[in-house]
């Protein structure tokens, strides 16, 4: 059915299309620009010329980034608060969201309120920060893995979604004789891979861009996320360190394309996942946020 | 930011009567369940719960050997010094201007951005405009930031466009002057949020019903009364909760992105009372201070969100809890 569009009406549309398309460039421009400098000459950008193609084209920087064994432990680190990390939010979040989506627990409006009053109110930062301190956490890798181990608000979207599954499918197991971990481990996780997927992209993009707990609560440098080190590098520009004992016209040359190399390489992971799991992540905000 | 609007619906005002043996028999036939739920209520307890109650320390002069319980007790001494500080005005003023502004400018433009999406119909630009427009919030703070520090120093993108249109003759180094800092702040802010913010009214748009705009078109509206009869009364009830929700955490700014950009020279439009409290508590270690400084904070949030729940409750009959 095609309706016959007014005068004005096709010059709104076509505004608006090209208004649209001039913000889908503001978007990825700036990602664009760091993209094609992470493989340009230094001074071509200090000079500005770079603006859509890569001048001078070289991988440089690239090397250097590689060679540096700082970024490859904080790389390893992140892997490992990414995949602890989401693996202890997915468990605490199910454990927590399972039971309270369950209409006859006696006590379940009392337990959620418990666990929703703490999404308004906080003790704030220094309590948190001398709890950590107090239950020994200061400087160990638990100090990024428990603190936040569980979000309030995706125990809620995960407790939206169980509530969706059939009460006889789970009446019928108990009547079988299935106790509840049997129930919620073969019955119902099977059916909620949508909402689990939502929930273990949200947590483990959340680990990944992590860094001010592992700013005030780590020491260790061998400790140290991927984030905090690129915040030394972008942040503190400590990028000259890195290249003791080059020369300096040439400790400028790299200098500079580092940082764009740097960003590429820590956000290469979500830019790839991303394309493919936009849907997701949109549905995981629709489930939360549109359930009237 | 996403809202779950039903979030506390569960907090059902209907507790049983009487504790009858039916309901201790129904507790016990669900004791697994009870069991599974411990770890997470543990949680809460170690990691929520108990920081509140570590909270007393901003009545109290804290020493870390003592421990909270055996540290003494100083009333509201630790307010009083931050209500008479030279600080108090400028971290409240400096608050509630960078979330006021953001409420101003990314508020409006996140809406209008839904809606011009709505209206476009070719489907395929639609969906790479979404997830275009998404994907900035997926991008780590520490690489916008940094991306920031670059764009805006001098002989930076922006410094040389500027430049190159004629709009300054000097560059501007942005981030040394106090005067451009929540400009940067709200700016960059927008950048981040705004394709996010707008799933929230594309949800609710999807949501009214296809019948009456085609009702409407049989009455021969065009498209700018669909708008206005149609679709802006369909979302509408969306827009007012997010924005008594914004105006209930009008002083409640987070301290990320802030501590990554602003540097002494700008603090005296860039500090917030949450990176006061980051500065105060966590690098000189003044602890009873900055967790009074904290909890006062704490405690305007919270009576703002209420606040705005009731008023949002009374004029639009939905509410967060």
């Amino acid at each position: 059915m095609v309706i016959k569009r007014s005068i004005p009406e096709m010059i709104f549309d076509n505004c608006n299309v090209l208004f649209l398309i001039f913000c889908s460039f503001l978007f990825l421009y700036p990602m664009w620009y760091v993209l094609v400098s992470s493989f340009s000459d230094a001074h071509a950008i200090a000079a500005g010329e770079v603006s859509f193609w890569p001048e001078g084209f070289n991988v440089d920087a690239y090397k250097l980034v590689f060679e540096d064994q700082r970024i490859w432990t904080a790389y390893g680190n992140t892997f490992i608060y990414v995949i602890a990390g989401t693996f202890i939010n997915l468990v605490l979040t199910t454990l927590g969201a399972y039971p309270l989506s369950r209409k006859n627990l006696e006590g379940r409006s009392l337990i959620m309120a418990f666990i929703v009053f703490t999404m308004f109110f906080s003790g704030g930062l220094i309590p948190a920060y001398l709890n950590v301190r107090e239950l020994g956490l200061y400087d160990t890798r638990w100090a990024l893995l428990l603190p936040g181990a569980v979000s309030a608000f995706n125990l809620i979207v995960m407790r939206t979604f169980f509530q969706s599954i059939p009460d006889s499918l789970i009446e019928s197991a108990k009547i079988d004789g299935a106790h509840d971990f049997r129930i919620l481990l073969q019955i119902v996780l099977p059916l909620s891979m949508p909402v689990l997927a939502v929930m273990t992209l949200f947590y483990a993009v959340g680990h990944w861009n992590s860094w001010f707990p592992a700013m005030i609560y780590l020491q260790d440098r061998n400790l140290f996320p991927l984030q905090l080190i690129l915040r030394e590098i972008l942040i503190q520009s400590s990028a000259q360190n890195m290249l003791a004992g080059v020369t300096q016209d040439e400790v400028f040359r790299i200098s500079e394309s580092i940082k764009f190399a740097t960003i590429i390489i820590a956000t290469v992971p979500i830019l790839l996942i991303y394309p493919f799991l936009q849907k997701y992540f949109v549905k995981g905000v629709m489930i939360g946020a549109l359930k009237e | 930011m996403a809202v779950p609007l039903n979030a506390a619906k569960a907090k059902s005002r209907k507790l049983p009567t009487s504790r009858s043996s039916v309901s201790l028999k129904r507790m016990m036939s669900n004791r697994y369940l009870y069991l599974m739920l411990l770890p997470t209520v543990l949680y809460f307890l170690i990691f929520e719960y108990k920081p509140m109650y570590g909270a007393v320390i901003a009545f109290k002069d804290f020493n870390p050997f003592a421990g909270v319980a055996g540290s003494p007790w100083v009333g509201f001494k630790n307010f009083e010094k931050f209500f008479e500080s030279y600080y108090f005005f400028r971290l409240l003023k400096n608050t509630f201007l960078m979330s006021f502004y953001s409420l101003l400018f990314i508020f409006p433009a996140s809406l209008a951005f839904a809606l011009l999406l709505n209206e476009l119909r070719l489907k395929k630009l639609k969906s790479f405009l979404q997830t275009v427009s998404y994907l900035p919030h997926f991008i780590s703070l520490i690489v916008i930031c940094g991306m920031i520090i670059d764009f805006t120093k001098p002989g930076g993108i922006i410094n040389s466009l500027l430049l190159g249109i004629g709009f300054i003759t000097e560059p501007i180094q942005f981030l040394i002057l106090p005067e451009w800092f929540r400009t940067i702040y709200v700016g960059s802010g927008m950048w981040q949020s705004l394709g996010w913010n707008s799933i929230i009214y594309l949800a609710a748009l999807s949501g009214i019903n296809p019948s009456l705009y085609e009702a409407a078109v049989v009455d021969g509206a065009g498209r700018w009364k669909q708008l206005t009869h149609i679709t802006l009364p369909g979302i509408l009830p969306t827009v007012l909760i997010l924005l008594i929700l914004n105006v209930g955490t009008l002083l409640n700014v987070g301290w990320d992105k802030i501590i990554l950009l602003y540097n002494p020279g700008t603090y005296v439009t860039a500090d917030v009372i949450s990176t006061f409290v980051y500065r105060r508590g966590v690098m000189e270690a003044d602890y009873s201070f900055s967790a009074a400084v904290g909890l006062f904070n704490s405690i305007i949030n919270f009576t703002l969100l209420v606040l705005a729940n009731r008023i949002s409750r009374k004029t639009t009959e939905s509410s967060l809890w």
